[in-house]
């Protein structure tokens, strides 16, 4: 029996034997089976998997022919934080031309709908720039981001200062004003950048306020399909779990709080989504064969309830990617590779 | 989605799983998913038939590079006298068939300017 290197979900080298690594494959399908009753990944996956993280090489990928569309959140933001003195059209061809990405999206560096709707036009002006100077398709994106609606932040009173003094009534009003301010923000932004000619709307880390975030996600998403029967939207979620800051929301007479993503899918098809994606987010004291096997329990089932394209949130601490600046490049191919081929995925 | 976080990891998903853009057919099959909805394999078919391709010549740039040179539809080294950029997403929409929401605002902003 040979020992197998791997890493942490922090990232750090570890190495485990055989019977550890199938150990952690078993126990990390079994966690997220039982948290979201959903079946355990089939004996065959689970030695696809092994058989995956027992290669002793650096990289792994998909067979050829077996490829999918990778889109980008946050996607000229990611150059721009690495301190690299280029544009955002700049980083757009440069992701085009030098980086084989399939998409790209345009974002602001304070990525969420409220900051950016005061200066929207300066996002037109740019955006339509990168049109002309592309050929991939180009996606605005930005953040529903709730939690900035509240003070200090924004104009209503702090759920989380009022929920700790037990004044349930009050936060949850505070979140349901939110939620109207939030859809009027993304549907206004949302529209002058597909009138620029966006060929798609990104909603990207949906839900990280909570259940008032994923339903002002939903509701702007509604509003902007019936505007525009045209328009793609696509819904990245914040995590694999809904969580309940308020509670009671429903959308289309579903509770939001608790949905894992098999069921989110559902709402966001109804909501009139054109691409959904499922979050599944790293624990860092678990190894990544741990962390991939409970990630793809997941999200086999999400896929296999969508109609709709599925692109999977691989980037850092998602995905069965470990929580690290510095991403391995094993780690990382073994996670998509894993991640495409036994979910059946469409785009990560 | 995310797949482009800070140093390096944009890289290993281009190579480990990604169709690899405007260097194969990567760009057309997203506009199938964007446009009407469609799933990979649905994708590319659809994409394969209009360009005369198999789908596993689709994710090969070799064979892409001069396909995408025959039907002028933009390549990843910008040569003279070929389209690019917006040039390019005037000949997809032509050939896969689709409507690309920039092209038709470009063509109404230019009826509107000589009017």
């Amino acid at each position: 029996m040979g020992t197998i290197l791997t890493r942490m979900g922090d990232g750090t080298y570890i190495t485990v034997s055989e019977d550890e690594l199938k150990r952690d494959l078993e126990d990390g399908t079994r966690d997220a089976s039982e948290k979201a009753g959903i079946p355990t990944l089939s004996d065959e996956e689970l030695r696809h998997l092994f058989e995956i993280y027992r290669s002793p090489s650096k990289v792994v990928s998909v067979e050829p022919g077996h490829e999918v569309v990778l889109s980008y959140d946050a996607g000229t933001l990611k150059l721009q934080r690495l301190g690299i003195s280029t544009g955002r059209v700049h980083n757009i061809q440069l992701m085009e031309r030098a980086m084989g990405a399939d998409t790209m999206e345009m974002g602001h560096v304070d990525y969420s709908f409220k900051p950016v709707k005061p200066i929207v036009s300066d996002e037109q002006q740019e955006f339509e720039q990168a049109l002309l100077v592309s050929t991939l398709p180009l996606f605005y994106g930005a953040m529903p981001n709730l939690a900035i609606y509240s003070q200090p932040d924004g104009p209503l009173p702090n759920p989380a200062e009022l929920l700790p003094m037990g004044k349930i009534k009050e936060a949850r009003a505070s979140q349901e004003a939110a939620v109207k301010m939030a859809v009027k923000d993304i549907v206004y932004v949302a529209s002058a950048l597909y009138e620029s000619g966006a060929d798609g709307i990104n909603f990207d880390t949906t839900g990280a306020a909570g259940d008032p975030d994923f339903l002002a996600t939903l509701q702007a998403a509604k509003i902007l399909k019936e505007k525009y029967p045209d328009i793609c939207i696509e819904l990245g979620m914040a995590g694999e779990f809904v969580l309940g800051m308020h509670g009671a929301m429903e959308y289309e007479g579903v509770r939001l709080a608790g949905l894992y993503p098999h069921e989110q899918v559902t709402l966001a098809q109804k909501a009139g989504v054109t691409i959904f994606g499922p979050t599944v987010n790293t624990n860092t004291s678990k190894s990544c064969p741990w962390n991939i096997a409970r990630a793809i329990t997941f999200i086999k089932p999400c896929v296999q309830n969508a109609t709709i394209p599925i692109h999977a949130n691989m980037g850092m601490g998602v995905g069965g990617a470990p929580v690290v600046d510095n991403p391995p490049t094993d780690a990382i191919s073994r996670a998509s590779k894993a991640m495409v081929e036994i979910c059946r995925l469409d785009g990560l | 989605m995310g797949v482009g976080d800070p140093l390096g990891m944009a890289i290993t998903h281009a190579i480990a799983s990604g169709m690899g853009g405007m260097r194969t057919a990567g760009d057309l099959v997203a506009r199938m998913q964007m446009t009407r909805g469609m799933k990979i394999k649905e994708a590319k078919e659809y994409v394969a038939k209009k360009l005369s391709v198999s789908v596993l010549e689709l994710s090969d740039p070799v064979i892409m590079a001069e396909v995408r040179d025959d039907l002028n539809i933009g390549l990843v080294r910008s040569l003279p006298r070929r389209v690019k950029g917006i040039d390019a997403k005037f000949r997809i929409t032509e050939i896969l068939g689709i409507d690309i929401n920039c092209v038709n605002r470009f063509k109404e902003r230019v009826r509107t300017s000589q009017k």
